[in-house]
């Protein structure tokens, strides 16, 4: 699972990855997770629905499918 | 005589400074310019570090998104996604970085501009936008996963606020025209 951040003038940036079943790298991606949601990022999760793609926000690590491929952090939406 | 005055003006000067100095000083400081905490270096405006921005975000974009979807971001500019509230009917056009555009599926009539924004708090500098590509991909995920919550953020405006009706009316043609040819295409 890599956890990547949109960032304003360097596109997607690696934040962490690992595979959430060994418990060393699940503790660092939930701590890099949470780091996140506390820098005030939302967090959505990508998903494939046969043919059709589909996006799940999460607030918790816990949320998060075990095997799902990617979490993309971005910045929260306000009215422009 | 003279050598008297003369003491006596340098033992006056010495308790003026004595007396006065600390707060004449700091009424000084109070009016000169004030010297701001060192910021990070924000860098000017850099076409080619904007231009490899936008590469990456359009991979990631393309690799979460469809391909049909994609290729209308890279050929036409902008993202077209179906509403799912209510009976539907609608859609929306995503632009970088203008209001999203709810339109009128059967008729092609522009509903409402929906102004939305993605300011990084985070950054030292918020005023940095996004690349064109994440822009349009923050705004499909979270339409996609929180419609409602989406628009409920927005302000909403009448059509032509932001976004030239004309050019989104040219824009819906120019869709019609492009999901023809995909069409033609792939028969």
């Amino acid at each position: 699972m890599k956890l990547v951040r949109m960032k304003p003038g360097h596109g997607d940036v690696l934040l962490a990855e690992g595979d959430p079943e060994v418990s060393e790298d699940e503790e660092r991606l939930i701590a890099e997770f949470r780091r996140q949601l506390e820098l005030g990022m939302w967090a959505a999760v990508p998903t494939t629905e046969g043919a059709r793609r589909e996006a799940t926000m999460v607030r918790d690590f816990a949320d998060v499918p075990r095997d799902a491929e990617r979490v993309v952090f971005f910045p929260p939406a306000a009215g422009g | 005589m003279s050598v008297f005055l003369a003491i006596s003006l340098v033992v006056l000067a010495v308790l003026a400074i004595v007396g006065f100095g600390p707060s004449a000083a700091e009424r000084l400081r109070r009016h000169l310019p004030k010297r701001r905490p060192p910021r990070e270096r924000i860098p000017a405006y850099d076409p080619g570090r904007e231009r490899r921005a936008e590469a990456r975000a359009r991979e990631l974009l393309r690799s979460v998104v469809s391909e049909d979807e994609y290729r209308m971001y890279v050929e036409l500019g902008f993202i077209a996604v179906e509403g799912s509230e209510g009976d539907g009917g609608y859609g929306y056009l995503l632009y970088p970085h203008r209001p999203i555009l709810a339109f009128d599926t059967r008729t092609g009539q522009l509903l409402s501009e929906y102004c939305v924004v993605f300011p990084d708090r985070s950054e030292p500098e918020p005023s940095q936008r996004l690349p064109d590509a994440d822009d349009v991909l923050a705004k499909w995920m979270s339409l996609r996963a929180g419609e409602r919550e989406l628009i409920s953020v927005a302000n909403m405006h009448v059509p032509g606020r932001q976004v030239d009706p004309g050019q989104a009316g040219r824009d819906l043609i120019r869709l019609r025209e492009w999901r023809a040819r995909r069409v033609v295409r792939a028969a």
